[in-house]
């Protein structure tokens, strides 16, 4: 059986909206987005193409745009866009009041 | 069936088109093999100028790649001289001991320049302008010689003078009458002319007549007639031509001036023909490729065995291929007791136009300045039209401005557009119908217009454009990105006119197909709408890529490297000081000494980079934006024992002018003392070269994927006219060109002529820059404010839990 956890981030104002962040939790280092007031995404802060900091890639809508080649991916489930391929992990962001926090 | 041989003598302009022409009528009619000395394929002798200058390669001017030759099975000997031609057993043999039997041959060996019977014209560097091998070697001296001198003031000599003014060398003109260009132009025009090119830095020395070349192995200066010297390092003589007819002579063709020949140019011996400037039809000798191409044809269609019409001669019409220079002329132009003249002059404008009429009839025109009526007075002199049709274009002229349709739509069918090649209106709007041509270029692949000198081209354009109407916009449309079917310039004009002022107001309003845009129209949008509205609107960070929203760029460990501003590339011992102590602070792992001359921090952890600035304490060196990033300088007079001027305050003047503005894409300068240019001007956006005196600007350089050396703006006096210029250079850039649209890249698509046109307007230039200060008013140095405002440093902290 998996045991997830949640773990705090911070706070709703901690995050700026459409500029990614890198929380580093134990081995994970994640992108954390935040896309509206209260809407919240993450992922891998590692793109599949050659391993990009996602965090600190253009956001357009639900979308992020890598920076280092501009690989485009769907921060809702984690899927690179067309032409390219590939997949990162996502993780859950749930907010309590004006707490943050992450599914591992 | 065996096919015929036909033979060509001389690989050049006159002779190659020929064969172009027969193989267009007749393809299989014959075995084809051209002998010709140069060792090169076919290419355009009249753009020249454009190589020597530094606007073309060599390869830009080919006309007949060696793909061509292979393609139509033609045998081709470069490198070849026909030496002998037995005309009893019809073979030819050539210098390197080919021999080669012909049922036809043509000769088209065109024409060596003259050179003058004076003391000294073995020396070197005394150079004619004919092929390109004079090309290179007048471009290798100019690379160690300053002074040049171009005996001769016709049309070519004048092209040879500004190509040197471009290699930036000290040019004077030396010509033996009182009026430049004498064979093609009144002496009004021809003073208007030497006015022009004076203030383009070319100098004159008229009523000199050269005695003597004075050097003991390379030339060092010219002795005139009335004892007078003048110094000089290169000659360059451009006195004219001769036909070459040595080949034809030694083997009892019949040869007066040039090699004669009748109307269907058959020479004095069977199956030989004669066809360029080697030829001479009914006592006239042409120096110019239309009459040549209009004899090409005739012949063409002769061995071709198609009827055709005799050839009569030509009437000749001139333009001279110097930027910034309009002159046109046909026909006769010397005013005569007989002859009655329409004049229009304009000195505040510096346009002139004659037309000569005799019996009612146009004989001839001279323009200066503005040319536009050329095309269409040079069909009517052709034609011998009455005086009164000169109603319709010079009145027609004055609408066109006003109403923005072009003469083009006007003109008849069998009208010539393409005088070089001989391309008509109906040609063209045939191709573009049935082809679906869309562009300059294919049609120039398909018809051959423009082909030649390329003074036709804005004629081409028109038409296209009238003749594709609507479509011919979808064409030349470029959307800004998938996001929408809106180009650069219909953006920006929304922004402007109505009012738009973020980006997310821009997608909206102009209907963008992705509501958020995407990574490459919002930053450009961005963009924009900073230039647009420099004092309202607020820099989105959030569409800016991660470099300029963080002030540093990332690198590929996903680090960030930091360079500072180290202004016109001079430092200090405290500041390197102060640098080395913030390397070994934060464990900097890489410094290094950057081709921009500055220095760069690599691998800074991106939230160590506000601490680094703080430390610095000096201002950022902007290495990862869309802005001016540094201007490099060399030593300059100070120290250089070659300096003219003071590079290095120049440079430090306009990196402090140009910080922190900006641009639709990276700017890089340099400013050096002397034309040996150390800080390497040559390959910058703005480049500046001091010389005895003043500054040169040149401008669309770039070292980088697209190499390209900078075109000469414009050469100013003082410090302060170059700021001058280069602000309302930028600016204009900054307002029109794309986003990401390298000023090398403007500069080809707007036209240098056309940005110089533009910033001549002094007013303009005021403007231009009073809203780059409004641009540069309200901007703050982006690493002090990441030290300053907490909002900003929150983006470089991450969130570590363990
Ligand atoms: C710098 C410059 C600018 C010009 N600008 C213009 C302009 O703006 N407008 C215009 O109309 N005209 C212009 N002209 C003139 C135009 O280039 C010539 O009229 C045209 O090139 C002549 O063509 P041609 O074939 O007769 O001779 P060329 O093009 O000279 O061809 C002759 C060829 O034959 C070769 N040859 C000679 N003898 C032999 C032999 N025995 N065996 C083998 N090969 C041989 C030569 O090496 C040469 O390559 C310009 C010329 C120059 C040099
Ligand atoms: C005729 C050719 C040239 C001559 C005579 C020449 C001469 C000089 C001289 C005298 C200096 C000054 C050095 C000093 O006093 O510190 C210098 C510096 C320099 N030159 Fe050249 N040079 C020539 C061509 C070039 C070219 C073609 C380049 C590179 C494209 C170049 C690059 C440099 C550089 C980078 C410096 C250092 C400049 C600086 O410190 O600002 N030089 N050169
Ligand atoms: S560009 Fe001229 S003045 Fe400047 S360092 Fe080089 S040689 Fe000296
Ligand atoms: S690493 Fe992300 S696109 Fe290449």
């Amino acid at each position: 059986m998996r045991v997830s956890t949640l773990i705090k981030i911070g706070t709703v104002d901690e995050f700026q909206v459409n500029v990614g962040k890198l929380v580093e939790i134990e081995d994970h280092a994640i992108a954390v987005f935040r896309l509206a007031d209260r809407k919240f995404n993450a992922v891998e802060n590692r793109c599949p193409h050659k391993g990009g900091p996602l965090a600190e890639g253009i956001v357009s809508g639900d979308y992020v745009f890598c920076p280092l080649h501009d690989w485009k991916i769907d921060l809702k489930d984690g899927n690179v866009q067309a032409p390219d391929h590939g997949c990162v992990k996502k993780f859950d962001v749930t907010i309590e009041g004006e707490e943050v926090f992450i599914t591992l | 069936m065996d096919k015929r041989k036909l033979v060509l003598v001389g690989n050049g302009m006159a002779g190659v088109n020929c064969i172009e022409h027969i193989l267009k009528l007749k393809e299989q009619s014959y075995e084809i093999t051209i002998f010709g000395t140069e060792p090169h394929p076919n290419y355009n002798r009249i753009q020249l100028s454009y190589v020597l200058g530094g606007s073309s390669k060599f390869e830009d001017i080919v006309l007949n790649d060696l793909e061509w030759y292979e393609k139509n099975n033609i045998h081709l000997y470069t490198g070849h001289t026909v030496t002998k031609i037995d005309h009893e057993h019809r073979v030819v043999h050539t210098d390197k001991g080919i021999v080669e039997s012909y049922d036809e041959l043509i000769l088209a060996t065109g024409s060596n320049p003259f050179i003058l019977p004076i003391p000294g014209a073995h020396l070197s560097n005394v150079i004619s302008y004919r092929d390109i091998k004079d090309c290179e070697k007048m471009i290798e001296a100019s690379k160690t010689y300053k002074k040049a001198a171009v005996i001769g003031g016709g049309l070519l000599g004048l092209e040879a003078a500004r190509g040197l003014l471009n290699l930036s060398m000290d040019v004077t003109v030396i010509h033996v009458m009182d009026t430049l260009m004498e064979r093609q132009l009144d002496p009004i025009a021809s003073k208007l002319l030497q006015a022009e090119l004076e203030a383009q830095g070319m100098k004159f020395r008229m009523n000199a007549a050269t005695e003597e070349l004075i050097g003991e192995d390379r030339v060092e200066g010219l002795r005139f007639m009335d004892g007078s010297v003048l110094d000089a390092d290169l000659v360059v003589m451009a006195v004219g031509i001769r036909p070459n007819v040595e080949l034809a002579k030694e083997h009892g063709i019949e040869v007066n001036r040039g090699i004669v020949v009748n109307d269907y140019l058959e020479t004095s011996v069977p199956n030989i023909y004669a066809v360029g400037e080697c030829a001479e039809h009914r006592g006239n000798v042409y120096g110019l490729v239309a009459p040549l191409y209009e004899q090409g044809q005739v012949l063409a269609k002769r061995l071709a065995k198609v009827e055709t019409k005799p050839y009569e001669g030509s009437v000749l019409s001139t333009k001279l291929k110097v930027s910034g220079v309009d002159v046109f002329s046909a026909g006769e132009f010397i005013d005569q007791p007989d002859t009655k003249a329409y004049r229009f002059q304009d000195d505040f404008q510096g346009v002139y136009k004659k037309v000569l009429v005799k019996d009612e009839t146009i004989i001839g025109a001279v323009l200066f300045g503005e040319i536009d009526e050329g095309v269409r007075l040079f069909q009517m002199i052709r034609n011998g039209a009455h005086e009164k049709e000169l109603k319709t274009i010079f009145s027609r002229a004055k609408t066109e401005k006003e109403s923005g349709t072009s003469q083009v739509m006007d003109m008849a069918d069998d009208e010539l557009i393409c005088g070089c090649n001989g391309v008509s209106k109906g040609t063209i709007v045939q191709a573009i119908n049935e082809l679906g041509l869309d562009s300059v270029e294919s049609i120039k692949g398909c018809t051959g217009a423009t082909r030649s000198c390329g003074g036709c081209k804005p004629l081409v354009q028109d038409l296209l454009q009238c003749t594709l109407g609507d479509n011919f916009q979808k064409v030349e449309k470029e959307p800004i990105c998938s996001c929408t079917a809106l180009s650069r310039d219909e953006v920006v004009e929304a922004i402007r006119s109505m009012k738009l002022t973020t980006t997310k107001e821009v997608m909206n309003v102009l209907e963008w197909n992705q509501e958020n845009g995407c990574s490459k129209c919002r930053p450009a949008l961005n963009y924009y709408l900073g230039m647009a509205w420099p004092k309202e609107y607020e820099d989105e960070r959030t569409s800016r890529f991660v470099n300029e929203r963080l002030h540093a760029n990332i690198q590929k460990d996903g680090t960030y490297s930091v360079v500072p501003r180290i202004y016109g590339g001079v430092t200090s011992p405290e500041q390197m000081r102060k640098i080395a102590d913030v390397a070994d602070k934060y464990e900097i792992p890489m410094v290094k000494i950057t081709g921009g001359q500055r220095i760069d921090l690599l691998g800074v952890k991106k939230e160590d980079l506000p601490n680094v600035w703080a430390d610095l304490d000096m201002p950022s060196g902007y290495a990862y934006a869309k802005a001016l990033r540094t201007v490099k300088t060399c030593v300059g007079e100070d120290f250089c024992r070659f300096g003219t001027q003071d590079s290095i305050q120049m440079g430090i003047d306009m990196e402090k002018r140009f910080e922190r503005l900006w641009t639709p894409h990276k700017v890089k300068m340099a400013v050096s003392a002397c034309p040996r240019n150390c800080a390497e001007s040559g390959i910058k956006d703005i480049g500046v070269v001091g010389v005895d005196g003043g500054w040169e600007l040149y401008v669309g350089g770039n070292g980088g994927v697209h190499l390209r050396g900078g075109d000469l703006f414009i050469k100013v006096k003082t410090r302060e006219e170059v700021l001058e210029w280069s602000s309302a250079f930028i600016q204009y850039y900054r307002e029109t060109a794309k986003y990401l649209e390298r000023t090398s890249h403007w500069v080809e698509r707007v036209e240098l002529e056309h940005i110089q046109e533009v910033l001549k307007d002094e007013g303009t230039r005021a403007e231009l820059i009073k809203r780059m200060d409004e641009a540069l008013e309200s901007s703050k140095d982006p690493w002090k404010e990441a030290i300053e405002e907490r909002s900003v440093r929150q983006m470089f902290e991450k969130v570590t839990i363990s």
